[in-house]
This record gives C-alpha cells, structure tokens and sequence, in this order.
C-alpha cells in the first residue's frame, strides 16, 4: 500500500500540539517556542498538501488516495479519500492555517500555548471532515472542530464571548444531535457508514426525507442559512482575529460541503423535494442579510452579515443541479475562503492598533496606510465580485445555473450585485477615505511585514483565480458531472414512480 | 501580436506606476503611462489602417478563463471594424489625456497613482471593445465602471468626491444587474457566449418564447432589454443617468476621457456589437429609439440652467448619448457610432477647455464667477469656440456630419417612435446650441464677475495641456468631413460584418433620401439657438433672471434635474435603510434571538454560573453532549453486535 497521506496529513497537526504540550520553561520561552512550532508544523502541512494537488488526477470522478482500515465495527470503518470536491478546501485550509498563526502572533499574549494547541488541532478536524469517507469519522470530525472554535472564542474572545459561544453551542447542539439520530438510523438500517456505499443503498423516499432534515438542520447551521444565522454575527464579533479567519474560512464550508457528500448523493430524492425549501431560505438569506450588513456600525458584523449572504449563493448553486450552478457553488465557498479570510484579517491589522472595531470610529486611514487601503480595497472588490477577482467567477456561474433552474432566483439572487457594492463600498469608505479627525489615528503605521506577508498571498491568490481559475475549475468538472447525473437518475426514478402511481 | 501589445501596453502602464510609483517617482510614472499608452494609440491607427481599410479582421485567442459544463470563455481580442474604430477613439483620446493630465495635475501629491488609474482604464477600455464574448465584455464593463470609481473618488479627502464615487458604481450595478441577467439568458438559450456562435443562432430564436419571472416573453427581446439595461447604466441614459453629473468631481481629465469620449459610450458600443441580436427584437429596437429621444431632450432642458461649467458639459454629454442611441434603435448602428466618433473628439475637447478655463481661474467652476477674460486666455477661448461649433453642428465642424445623419435616420426610419425622435432631436439641439453659448458667453464675456484676486492669476495653460486641446480641435474640426462617406457613406462596405442590419432596417439608407426641411432644420434651429444665447447673455443679460423668476416652477425642475436624485432618495435609498434597520433589531435581534437562543440561553447560562464560576464551563457541556452520543452508540453498536 502506498503512504498514507491523507491521515499523515490529517494527523501532523496533531503531533505538532503533542510537541507544544510538552514545551517547558517560563512563560515567554513557551510562548516563544509553541508559536514557533504551530507555524512549522502548519507550514509542513501545507508543504505536503502540495503532492496531493500535483499528483491529483483530475479527470478521475472517483475517490484518490483511498485509505480503509478496520476500525470501530464492521461497517464503520476507518476509510479516507478525497475527490475534486474535497481537496481544494484541504488545500484551503492547509493555506491558511499558516496565516492565523502569523496573524496570532503579537495579538494573543495570553496562554499562547493553549491557543496554539487549539488550533493545530481545529486543522486536524477541518483536515478530517474534508477527507473523511465515512460517516462516523465525518461526525467526529465535524463535532470536533467545534470545541477548538468554542475555547478560541471563549478564552481569546472579546468582552461578551461568553453570550457568543452559548449561542453557538445551542445552535450547533441543535443539529448535531439530529444529525447523530440520522447517523444512527443509517447505521440501524444498513450496517453501514461508509458514504461511497450509502450513496448507493437505496433509502426510501418517505426515510429520506426525515434524514434529509435530520441533516439539513446541522449543515443549515454551519453554513449558516436564514433564519438559524444569529450565531454567526455574534461568534465573529467576539472571536480574535485569526478565529473569525477559520470559522468565515473554513468551517462555514463544511456545511455546504456536508450537503455536498452527503445530503445531495445519500438522500437524492428528499433533495429534489426540499429544493424550493432552500431557494427560498437562500433568497431570503441574500437580500435579508444584505439590507441589514447595509446598516452595521461594527466591521466584523458587516462583514459576518455579508458571509451569510454570500453562503447563500452557495445553496442556491449547490441545488441547481446544473453543472455552472454545482461549480459556481464550490468556487463561492473558495473564493469567500480566501476573501473572508482576508478581509477579517484586515480588520484585525486595524483593531490590533486602536483596539476597537466600530466603523465610526476611523476614517481617513488612507492618508497613513496607503498599502493597507490598497490591499483592502483589492478585497473590498473580491467581497462584491468584480470580474478579475475570484469572487467574481462563482457568483457568476451561480447565477448562471440559477437562471437555467428558475428566474425568480436568478433575479432575487442579482440584486445581490446592487446590494453587495452599497455595504461594502460604503464601509470601506467610512474606514478608509475621507480626512483623519481623531488623534489616535494620526499616529497609525502602516502595515508591516508579517502583515504584508500575511495579505500578499491573499491578493495574488485572489487576481490569479479571478483570471485563471483553469486549476481549480478543472478539479470539479468529473465530480461534479457525477453527482448531477446521479441526481438526474434520481428525478427519474421519481417520475418515473409518480407515472407507476399514475398508472394504477 | 500587434493587437497584444495595443491591449496589453496601458496595463502594463498602469502595473507600473501602481506597484512601483514611488521608486519611479512622479516623472517615472509620467514617462512609463503616457508613453506606453501613447505607443499603444499611435499602434491603433496601423490596426484601423489593417482592419478598417483593408478589412482583414481577426480573433486572437490568449488563454482559456471560464469552464463550466457547456460554458466556455476565452480570454481573447476580437479586432473587427467596430473594433478598429473604438480602438482608434478609446486610445487617442486617452493618450492626450494622458499627456494633458502631467500638466493639469502638476501639483497633485498622487500622481502615480492617478496616472496608474488612467492606464488601468485604458486597458479595461481596451478589453471591453475587444471581447469575443460576452463575459469577458462584462468584465472590462464592470473594470471601466471601477476605474471610474477610483477616480471620481481620487480626491479621497472630499466627502462629495466619495459620496459620487459610490453613487456612480451603485448606479452602474444596476445597470449590471440587467446586463448579468441577460448573459445568464444568452447562455440559457444558446448554450454559449462567444459572439460568433450565439449571433449565428439567433435566427433561429425568432419568434420563440422563453419563461422569465413566471410570464412568456418574446426570447429576444427578454435578453436584448436585459443587456440594454446595461448599457443605460453604463451610458447614463434617462433613469440611470443620475450618476453622471455627479461623477464631475473627478478631476477633469478624468471627466474628458471617462465620463465623456471612451466609458460612457460602452453602452452604445454594445448595442452596435449585438447588433445581430437588437435587429431581431423590434420591441426592444423601439425602447432603445425612445429612452434615447428622452434622454437627449431630458439632459439639454437641465443643461440650460445649470451654473457649474463642467454640469453642463455633462449634461450635453448626457443627451448626446441620447442620439448614439436613438441612432441605434432606428437600426443606424453606423450613424450612433459615427456621433460617437466625432462626439469624443469634441467633447473632450470641451472638457480639457473647461478643465483648462478652470484651471486658469483657480479651480472655481461656477460660472456665475466667470466672465470677460476671453482676451486673457486667447487659445482657450478659440479651443472652446470650436468645440461649440462642434457640439452645436454647424456645416463643416465634426458634429455637423454626425448629428445630421442621426437625425436623418431617426426621420427615415418613417416609424412614430422615430418621428418622435426626430422632433425631439431637433429641440434638442436647439437647446444644445443655446446651452453651449450660455457657457461660452457666461465664461468669457461680459464683465468679470470673479474676485481681483483670481482674475490677477487667469493665465493660459502650459503647452503640455494645450498641445493635446489643439490635437483635439483638429479632431473636432475634421473628423466629420473626413470619415463620414467611409462611415455612413451610401457605401456601406465600410462595417464588414462587424454591424449587421436586417434588409428591412433601411433608415440610414432613407437617410440620404430625406425632404431638404429635414436636411436644413438641424442647422437652422442651431444658429436659432446661437442667436437666442446672444440675446439673453450678451444683448439683454437682465432676461434670464426675468424669465427664471416668470417660470419659476418649470426654472426649479430643470435645476433640481427634474427631481431625480430626490425621488430615487424617497424611492430606494430611504426604504433599504429602513428595512434593514428592521430586519436587524426587530427580525434578528427580537425574533429569531429572542425567541431561539437568548430564550433558552438565558436558563442555561443561569445552570451554567450556578454550576461553575469557569469561564470555559460551557465546553464541558458541549462535550458532554458529544459523550452522551458516543455513549449512545456504542451501547446501541452493542446490543445489535450482542444479538
């Protein structure tokens, strides 16, 4: 058997924390050394991420660089592999693992240690979740992400992160369990938790669609959809920089990616039923939070609001079912990855110097941070989608699916182009232009060179698949060519079951 | 290659100037903009030179962009006729922009990066009119939209700059947001966006209907009023014009080349190089002939009374956009874009004029502090003239040739809408001419109405911005009789099969067939107006007050632009505010928090500081749960293995 990359990979991370575990001496000399190890080991781990891009054969539909073991039971195996699907959000997350160290570096003084161990291993989960080819490894995987998130909030967060984290426990709590009763039921039914082979049990029409909800609410959550969204504001707003990094980043793609493994190919016919459910929660999702990033005093609550609006085109292009539609959704998810990313960071370079992150409050940063307005502009225009950047190239294939699968979708979903360039244009103008007024800003330096060196790639990354988005594009076209025709076998059968019904 | 390089010279430019301004400093950035975009504009007269009067038009293909199932875009550069012709105006004019803009803005501390925008635009331009298909044209539409952003707004430290910054690029996107739509429509019935393919299909689409928004339409004419949407965002046509005026708080070279002779006229661009698929929509032929008669006479009655010169070169600009388009929509796409032509030589000139007259009266635009100076500025004063003679159509001048084609189009299209056009064509270059002397009479006759100060300093702009001016005049002057029989000579050999015209579209033959009243009347209402401006400006200078004062309603709506910025204030602008200020405190905060979360949170934050004084208790919770689950199916996973 080959080396096992995906749990080398998977795993790395985790050793890395054994090692700062173990790291002793004063408390500068820890700090010291645990952010030093964090950093390498993540950098390691990107490294190795590498051979897996390189070495992918794209025009493979199936599942690469299998891993199966026994493991729990028979039927619950421990079984990895990723497809087109799966490995540029390991890719993303290898990525920018590094950068929320970095950007963690002078901003967290306080139990670094422990703040380094939490997030070496929410890359193991998120690395996990991603090339997890059985449900129980999935679930684990996926509830294990969470607790790193809540600690980082709870004990690196702002002033109200206690209120935060309740709230993103409840809602959290919420579907997980129903997603674990699903879980079980699967495993009752079928003696089986392996994903490839659940996507080809057969489940009944009327099960599936009690699972397919079951499901539903743990994914809503994580994306977040309208109405279970409330968490997110509040969780971004308390978390320390490089926490709303991860969670904008990364693990609100894990919900649109637990539809994409599991909802869509498990359940196929409950999604064919429930579709109007998301467009429509999708479409309020997109003008509902759109109008109210529009009105935000916060920075981090408008750009919280204006995540979720953005993971609204994702469910709307996850269940068009159209090739643009299923490719536009996933490039959303990326490119929000790396826009997100980048934009929480550039309100942490602010809130690092003048320790709040009230929009009011600034106002002319321009005249004292001409490269931090440069780069903040660069993602300003990726977060509206302007063609050139990567954000624009998902929104667009979303909108085209969608006009192919309705065009009220198509036209709610549009006005998002309006709404987006209000709020994002105006708050950077509220940041960033106009005369500098208050003293502690006369006073700002611009960025500098770990912050440069978190943003650059971000920019680059951000232009390049804005023009060339060929590589990642690719990656998708057989995995997602799979899962419509799978589907349209499924709309199918389902006709061809309401004809049976017609018939007697 | 020579194509590449004519697109890809300003970027480089702009790459420049903007990643390395401050090593090159401000000459270095200078010398790299203007002159990589001047090689680019003098290569650009070889390719019309290839193109236009040779014919050989030509694709080149750079590299794949988009792959999406059946979608399939290319990055590449379409050279055709149209093409040549845009290549032409686009790059001449922003190279002496270019190069009038090291004078006008000697003294700015930004100058890199206001030289790396106006390359950045140039290069947009240049991707716009050379796409092969439709995304990539959305994507130089939406880069020139960004340019102009950045430079309305370059003056960040104004807060009107900023405020029209905004407004333009808001405007825009709803003009986008048609234009999105209408490629997601083009895809969904062709199944491609490259232009050949789909302009090959369209035929075929006649007559059919596709379901939009719950109704059955017309195919064609859903996607030609979508992507005309677009372009009246673009080209600020009546509606979505408001940004436009606003946008003068760019600097004025900006003005000049954005807001007046290149961007503005995507939109009739557009509508020329689909062509193929506007020809097929009668419907949609006709709503772009009536915006465009609307817009023109909409835009001259507020031009007439408004007081700061650059509003009122705007305004014209405005409404002579209106004439591309009903030009267009009476299916003489080849007279819209002849005006377009000659009309960015003119009025660019006008602009760089007014930018110099402001410049010389130390950056005061109002006209109503201007007057008698035409002897201190001389040249200026002569540039201006001719722009006016220009602008207004007098025999000879550019805007001679082209306003009176478009007029005779609109008369030969013997169809009521372009009647209609017509009529209101001639009013409003009635109001043209008057509105042009106004401005020429208020800024450099008369007594002097500015400070002594400010007279003391009027002085004639150095060589370096008059040199571009006197360029532009000659462009004004004989741009006209030049290229009129080439472009809408009785020999329509010109176009090639870059504009296609169904047989029975014949207004711009008819054109050359019209009564003589018809071929006279665009003259004679413009010397009318000329007189008329004389007279209340030079002989009786008491009359407009007067009239104003008689009319006082009709004066306040011309003014106010006919309300427009009020009523979309009232319409759009209050109500998303409010509706998100709801949706945030009363939807998010009182619903879904207060009945969800904070309703079960608060008694289990009660539990939870009852049960522990940690901060991080919480978690135990959470893992808890997490053990209750596992616990749960370990015992389940034993009993079934047990049995």
């Amino acid at each position: 058997m080959d080396w096992p990359i995906l749990s080398t990979l998977t795993f790395l991370p985790l050793v890395g924390a054994a090692f700062i575990l173990v790291v002793r001496g004063d408390a500068a000399v820890v700090a010291r050394n645990a952010r030093n190890i964090a950093l390498w080991t993540s950098v390691i781990a990107f490294v190795l991420s590498v051979p897996l891009w390189i070495y992918f054969e794209p025009a493979d539909a199936g599942f690469q660089f299998e891993e199966r073991v026994d493991w729990l039971a028979e039927g619950i195996t421990y079984h990895m592999g990723i497809d087109g699907m799966s490995l540029p959000f390991i890719l993303l997350t290898t990525f920018l693992t590094p950068i929320c160290i970095l950007a963690s570096w002078e901003s967290i003084q306080t139990r670094v240690k422990e703040y380094m161990i939490a997030f070496l291993v929410m890359e193991t989960m998120m690395i996990g979740v991603f090339a997890a080819l059985d449900f129980v490894l999935f679930y684990l995987f996926f509830e294990g992400g969470l607790i790193p998130m809540f600690l980082i909030i709870g004990i690196w967060g702002s002033d109200n992160r206690v209120y935060a984290t309740f709230k993103f426990f409840l809602y959290t709590l919420l579907g997980s369990v129903l997603m674990l009763l699903g879980l079980l039921w699967l495993y009752f039914q079928f003696g089986t938790t392996d994903i490839p082979e659940l996507m080809r049990a057969g489940i009944d029409p009327f099960w599936q669609r009690l699972l397919w909800l079951g499901f539903f609410a743990a994914f809503a959550v994580k994306i977040p959809m309208w109405p279970v969204h409330t968490w997110l504001p509040d969780a971004h707003v308390q978390a320390p920089t490089a926490g709303s990094v991860v969670l904008a980043a990364v693990l609100l793609k894990i919900g649109g990616y637990g539809f994409l493994r599991i909802s869509i190919p498990i359940l196929p016919d409950a999604t064919v039923t429930f579709t109007p459910l998301v467009y429509a929660l999708s479409i309020v999702a997109i003008v509902y939070t759109s109008l109210v990033a529009l009105m935000q005093e916060d920075m981090k609550k408008l750009i919280a609001y204006s995540s979720i609006a953005h993971m609204g085109f994702v469910t709307i292009g996850l269940f068009t079912f159209t090739p643009a539609g299923v490719e536009g959704a996933i490039m959303v998810m990326l490119s929000h990855g790396l826009v997100s990313a980048a934009l929480f960071l550039c309100v942490g370079v602010v809130y690092d110097r003048i320790h709040t992150r009230l929009i009011a409050r600034y106002g002319g940063v321009v005249n004292r941070m001409p490269l931090y307005a440069a780069a903040f502009m660069v993602f300003t225009l990726a977060n509206v989608g302007l063609p050139g950047t990567s954000g624009f190239l998902g929104e667009f294939l979303v909108l085209v699916g969608a006009f192919q699968a309705n065009t009220w979708v198509a036209f709610l979903a549009c006005t998002s182009v309006i709404l987006s360039a209000a709020y994002a244009l105006w708050l950077y103008r509220r940041v960033i232009f106009g005369v500098i007024t208050r003293e502690d800003l006369k006073a700002i330096l611009d960025l500098n060179k770990r912050e440069v060196a978190i943003l650059a790639p971000l920019v680059a990354l951000i232009i390049l698949f804005g023009v060339y988005p060929m590589p990642i594009l690719e990656l998708f076209h057989a995995p997602v060519e799979n899962l419509i025709a799978q589907h349209e076998l499924a709309l199918e059968g389902l006709r061809g079951a309401t004809n049976f019904a017609a018939v007697q | 290659m020579l194509y590449t390089l004519i697109v890809f010279l300003p970027l480089i430019g702009a790459a420049l100037a903007g990643l390395f301004g401050r090593v090159l400093g401000v000459s270095g950035s200078h010398v790299v903009t203007t002159g990589l975009v001047t090689m680019s504009a003098l290569l650009s007269w070889v390719a019309f030179w290839f193109v236009a009067i040779q014919g050989n038009a030509e694709v080149v293909e750079l590299f794949p962009w988009i792959e999406s199932g059946a979608l399939e875009a290319m990055w590449s550069i379409r050279v055709d006729q149209l093409t040549a012709v845009m290549l032409v105006v686009v790059n001449t004019v922003a190279a002496l922009v270019h190069w009038y803009s090291i004078g006008y803005m000697h003294d700015d501390p930004h100058q890199p990066r206001f030289f790396a925008y106006l390359s950045l635009f140039t290069f947009a331009m240049l991707t716009l009119v050379t796409a092969d298909n439709f995304v990539q044209m959305f994507f130089g539409w939406e880069g020139v939209g960004l340019c102009s952003y950045l430079l309305i707004g370059f003056w960040y430290h104004k807060p009107s700059a900023n405020a029209a910054a905004i407004k333009a690029f808001i405007v825009n996107r709803v003009g986008d947001f048609g234009f999105a739509l209408g490629i997601c429509a083009v895809f969904f019935v062709f199944q491609n966006v490259e232009f050949e393919p789909v302009f090959e299909a369209v035929p075929r689409f006649v007559g059919t209907e596709i379901e939009f928004l719950g109704g059955h339409f017309d195919t064609l004419t859903v996607i030609t009023i979508l992507l005309f949407i677009g372009a009246m965002g673009k080209s600020a046509q009546i509606g979505l014009h408001t940004w436009l005026p606003d946008a003068m708080e760019g600097p004025t070279p900006v003005s000049a080349l954005i807001h007046a002779a290149t961007m503005v006229t995507a939109g009739v661009f557009m509508v020329a190089r689909l062509s193929p698929m506007f020809e097929y929509s009668e419907f949609t032929l006709a709503l772009v002939t009536f915006v465009g008669a609307l817009t023109a006479i909409m835009a001259a009655t507020i031009g007439m009374v408004q007081n700061d010169i650059k509003r009122v070169v705007a305004y014209s600009t405005c409404s002579q956009l209106g004439y591309m388009f009903f030009a267009c929509g009476v299916s003489a796409y080849q007279a819209g874009i002849f005006h377009l032509f000659t009309h960015a030589f003119f009025k660019a000139l006008l602009f760089l004029g007014a930018g110099s007259v402001i410049h010389a009266f130390s950056g005061e635009q109002d006209m109503r502090k201007m007057g008698g100076v035409w002897r201190m500025i001389p040249l200026t004063y002569a540039l201006m003239w001719i722009g006016s003679l220009a602008l207004a159509g007098i025999p000879l001048f550019a805007g001679f040739y082209s306003k009176d084609v478009v007029l005779e189009a609109a008369w030969g299209a013997h169809s009521a809408v372009g009647e209609l056009a017509f009529v209101l064509g001639i009013l409003a270059a009635l109001l043209t001419a008057f509105y042009s002397w106004r401005l020429l009479f208020m800024t450099f006759h008369g007594h002097s109405r500015a400070s002594h100060e400010v007279l003391h300093h009027v002085h004639e702009s150095p060589p370096v911005m008059t040199v571009p001016l006197v360029v532009l005049a000659i462009g004004a002057v004989f741009a006209g009789m030049l290229f009129a029989p080439m472009f809408v000579g009785e020999d329509h050999g010109f176009w090639g099969e870059s504009i296609f015209v169904l047989a029975s579209h014949t207004a711009l033959e008819e054109a050359h067939h019209v009564p003589l009243w018809v071929k006279l009347s665009p003259t004679v209402v413009s010397v009318l107006g000329i007189a008329t401006a004389w007279w209340m400006y030079i002989a009786r200078p008491d009359l407009p007050g007067r009239l104003a004062a008689q009319h006082a309603e009709l004066y306040r709506f011309f003014l106010n632009k006919w309300y427009f910025d009020e009523l979309y204030d009232v319409l759009f602008v209050r109500p998303a505010r409010a509706i998100g200020s709801f949706f945030w405190k009363k939807g998010d905060e009182a619903t879904i928090d207060g009945f969800g979360p904070n309703g079960v949170a608060s008694r289990v934050l009660d539990l939870a500081r009852r049960a522990t004084q940690l901060q991080t208790g919480y978690v135990y919770h959470y893992a808890f749960v997490m053990l209750i689950g596992v616990v749960a199916f370990v015992t389940w996973y034993l009993l079934v293995v047990g049995m």
